[in-house]
């Protein structure tokens, strides 16, 4: 009798591989896929709505952003949006609405701990790694483009 | 007594002269819900916040312990608890509602064991007549704490476990006083095993080899087979953890299909309440030996 599991780390990570239940994948794309996509359309129905109301292509498009914000937001308050992610995955991760789901779902949750340091301090805890580097990789872009500017 | 490599065996073996339990709305669902004393409708426990609930959760089990006794918090010497939370903030506040003398543990999965362990170690060694080994855990404080915020629209992965919303307790006396009750003969400390598993959402794997080494050595320092015991319990190994652990037997010729329970597999009904892999934390441990 040995009381230590014979086995190398390398052997009992691949064992575990193995035994472990896999995540249905082909049924995880196609949720995301086809909740992505109508998310997408949604989009694309508010954009051409308000392009055919003679708003600008810019304005639409602002407009259109906004209305998925809330809904993102307003699906999160009332717990459905964690019921459509469930499955959906990175189909309704993704889009704007996720983001918007991502703010939303720590603000409610640490509102118990005050405004300040609880919803404040905690609602960008999921989002602020994408603001960090989205907002940092932008700068950079942008000044690599205005270097080229200068020489073209 | 130290009797081998790290089992203590306890001469006086202190008696669990009586238990509480409350759970929450999702465990009172599954098939153990009969077994339980008390149950609540409401994950926010008629408080507002989480952890409030909690709080409130691991009072009403020690109040109804004492009840079912029945005796008061004056007459308790110590009480041995712990919870999931940053600085136990539950098992403080309850200690701090029920005025008697408190040990803060903190064991995560294995919290309520640890203090079942040291509460049996006090009456056994003759420092105390009635000691209180208590725990909780609660799914929305503890998946604030450690994962994502309950409104976050993630996919969690089929290995993955959900805390319980419970909480546990039970009182340890010395062998002669009462009738009734399970004694405490042996404790056998485990090791941290680590194999490597870095997946957080695979705890039953992580923990499984741990498990092993400990059930393993309380075998041998004992001198038992595993066959000695009507039952093997386990905290929360879950469905996938619970395999690994009769695998890992069955390769050193020992069979422990039939003797191995899983209270975290055993919670809930794995295909309609959709828990994955089953349950964990720190109450589900309710322990006979």
């Amino acid at each position: 009798m040995n009381a230590n599991v014979n086995m190398t780390k390398e052997e009992y990570s691949n064992y575990v591989d193995s035994k472990a239940k896999k995540s249905p994948i082909g049924k995880n794309l196609v949720w995301a896929f086809v909740v992505g996509g109508f998310i997408c359309i949604i989009g694309q129905l508010i954009t051409d709505l308000f392009t055919s109301w003679n708003f600008s292509k810019d304005d639409a498009s602002t407009i259109c952003t906004i209305i998925l914000i809330f809904l993102g937001a307003f699906l999160t308050a009332l717990n459905l949006y964690s019921i459509i992610g469930k499955h959906a995955g990175a189909g309704s991760i993704v889009p704007i609405t996720g983001f918007s789901n991502s703010v939303v779902a720590p603000a409610i949750e640490f509102k118990t701990e005050g405004y300040v340091l609880g919803l404040g301090a905690n609602m960008f805890k999921i989002a602020g790694p994408v603001l960090v580097y989205g907002i940092t990789s932008s700068v950079i872009v942008g000044f690599i483009y205005w270097i080229i500017k200068l020489f073209m | 007594m130290k009797i081998g490599k790290q089992t203590i065996k306890f001469e006086n073996t202190p008696k669990i002269l009586q238990t509480s339990s409350i759970v929450g709305p999702k465990e009172m669902q599954g098939p153990l819900a009969n077994y339980f004393d008390q149950h609540i409708d409401d994950v926010f426990n008629g408080q507002d916040s989480f952890e409030k609930a909690e709080r409130k959760l691991m009072n009403d089990c020690i109040d109804h312990l004492l009840a079912k006794v029945p005796t008061n918090n004056e007459s308790i010497d110590y009480l041995f608890g712990g919870d999931l939370l940053n600085q136990c903030i539950t098992a403080g506040y309850s200690s701090r509602d029920l005025g008697i003398p408190f040990f803060g543990l903190y064991g995560a999965c294995s919290t309520f064991c640890e203090s079942l362990a040291l509460a049996a170690s006090f009456i056994n060694a003759g420092y105390a007549q009635k000691v209180i080994a208590t725990t909780s855990s609660h799914f929305c404080s503890a998946e604030r704490q450690f994962r994502m915020p309950l409104e976050h629209g993630n996919q969690k992965s089929p290995t993955a476990q959900c805390t319980v919303t419970a909480s546990g307790a039970a009182i340890v006396v010395p062998k002669d006083v009462g009738t009734q009750g399970p004694f405490v003969t042996h404790i056998t400390p485990g090791k941290v095993i680590d194999m490597g598993i870095s997946d957080m959402t695979n705890m039953g794997a992580a923990m499984a080899p741990a498990a092993f080494n400990t059930i393993m050595t309380h075998l041998q320092d004992t001198g038992r087979n595993a066959n000695y015991y009507d039952v093997i319990a386990t905290g929360d190994l879950g469905v996938l953890g619970s395999e690994i652990l009769v695998d890992l037997f069955n390769k050193e010729g020992i069979d422990l299909m039939g003797i191995h329970a899983d209270c975290g597999a055993l919670i809930y009904d794995h295909d309609k309440q959709d828990t994955h892999c089953g349950g964990s934390g720190c109450r589900l441990h309710g322990k006979c030996i």
